[in-house]
């Protein structure tokens, strides 16, 4: 706590990152709706997912690294936080590849 | 009691207490603790859905000759295309494009009160506190206008191969499409609203010891921060149900 009380006197603020996250997000935004509406879905149905998916991702690590200032945290922390995530990206293939499945015998067996 | 180990470690490596972990305070480490353990509470929600979803066969057409069945997954486009004073307007998106610009907006300022708490700028903290809580609140808003619409549905509904007509989705029959897809939105966006809710309360919380001075006698504003992280959490899940349930 003893880092607090030493600045005490009025410091400048320093909000100019905050506004670039926000412009870069909000930008991000923008083009998943660019990308919804122009981008032929019957054809290129796949390929917008995937780029959905990244968008989202970049998002994600802006407001992570950014807002959450987790990106200026030390190693320890930042590993702590993303490595257990990969648990997720496990249960995402297990469970979507055993969604096919079950649509497979619901197809059969119906 | 170093003197009683035994081991070879270098005595600078032991930590005697005194020192914290990860160079961050308890309170700080225990919430991003939380968060992971919420961030596999959300991932299992999201994730069922895909589960559901890939298990259910996809309309074949081409997507102009799109029509609601029970039969396929619903194209959450076509679901969600109501904006409110816009009546028989179809706008694709627009309106939880609306949310997601009000939940990015106050992240930004529950931010700037967090940065004004590293000032001790009181009355910066306040303000931007006031912002995220009204930001909150108007998400809330939207989204029980946006329940209100799909529970209630369109005019048109939907005649079952039965010939029984549904208007609108609950919990056993929905006119977009398999009751679970209405099972999820209500699932995923209720959990997610309820998580808003409490950070909305948890907002006003900080607001009010601000404006008492709790903070600005406490000698620093580590409870914005704490609180901030959650908030920001609650933007970062939105932006994947953004993704996951109205998107793709």
């Amino acid at each position: 706590m003893a880092q607090h009380s030493e600045n005490s006197e009025k410091v400048p603020s320093q909000t100019k990152e905050i506004w670039r996250t926000f412009w870069i997000l909000l930008g991000i935004t923008a083009l998943e709706f660019l990308i919804a509406f122009t981008v032929d879905a019957d054809q290129y149905k796949w390929t917008k997912v995937g780029i959905f998916i990244i968008l989202t991702i970049v998002k994600a690590y802006f407001i992570v690294a950014i807002f959450m200032h987790l990106g200026s945290e030390v190693k320890a922390l930042i590993w702590t936080i993303i490595i257990p995530c990969i648990f997720v990206v496990w249960l995402v293939v297990a469970l979507i590849v055993e969604g096919g499945y079950i649509g497979f015998e619901r197809l059969f067996f119906n | 009691m170093a003197s009683a180990n035994t081991s070879t470690t270098a005595e600078h490596l032991f930590w005697k207490g005194g020192v914290q972990p990860m160079k961050v305070g308890y309170g700080k480490l225990m919430m991003w603790i939380f968060l992971l353990s919420d961030t596999f509470t959300f991932s299992a929600l999201l994730i069922s859905y895909g589960l559901v979803r890939f298990s259910f066969p996809t309309f074949e057409g081409l997507r102009k000759n799109f029509e609601f069945s029970t039969a396929w997954w619903p194209i959450p486009e076509r679901v969600f295309e109501a904006v409110p004073f816009l009546h028989g307007i179809p706008a694709p998106l627009v309106f939880v494009g609306i949310m997601t610009f009000i939940l990015i907006m106050s992240s930004v300022t529950m931010v700037l009160a967090v940065e004004a708490g590293h000032r001790r700028d009181k009355a910066d903290v306040e303000k931007y506190m006031l912002w995220t809580i009204l930001g909150g609140f108007a998400f809330l808003a939207s989204q029980a206008w946006e329940w209100g619409h799909f529970i209630h549905g369109t005019e048109e509904g939907l005649t079952l191969a039965s010939g029984v007509k549904v208007f609108g989705a609950n919990l056993v029959q929905n006119q977009y499409g398999p009751p679970a897809f209405a099972d999820f939105f209500f699932f995923i966006t209720g959990f997610h609203g309820t998580h808003v809710f409490s950070g909305v309360v948890l907002n006003i919380l900080i607001f009010y010891n601000t404006a008492n001075g709790v903070y600005e006698n406490r000698g620093h504003y580590d409870m914005v921060e704490k609180v901030g992280l959650y908030w920001h959490f609650v933007d970062l899940v939105w932006v994947f149900v953004f993704t996951f349930f109205y998107l793709v």
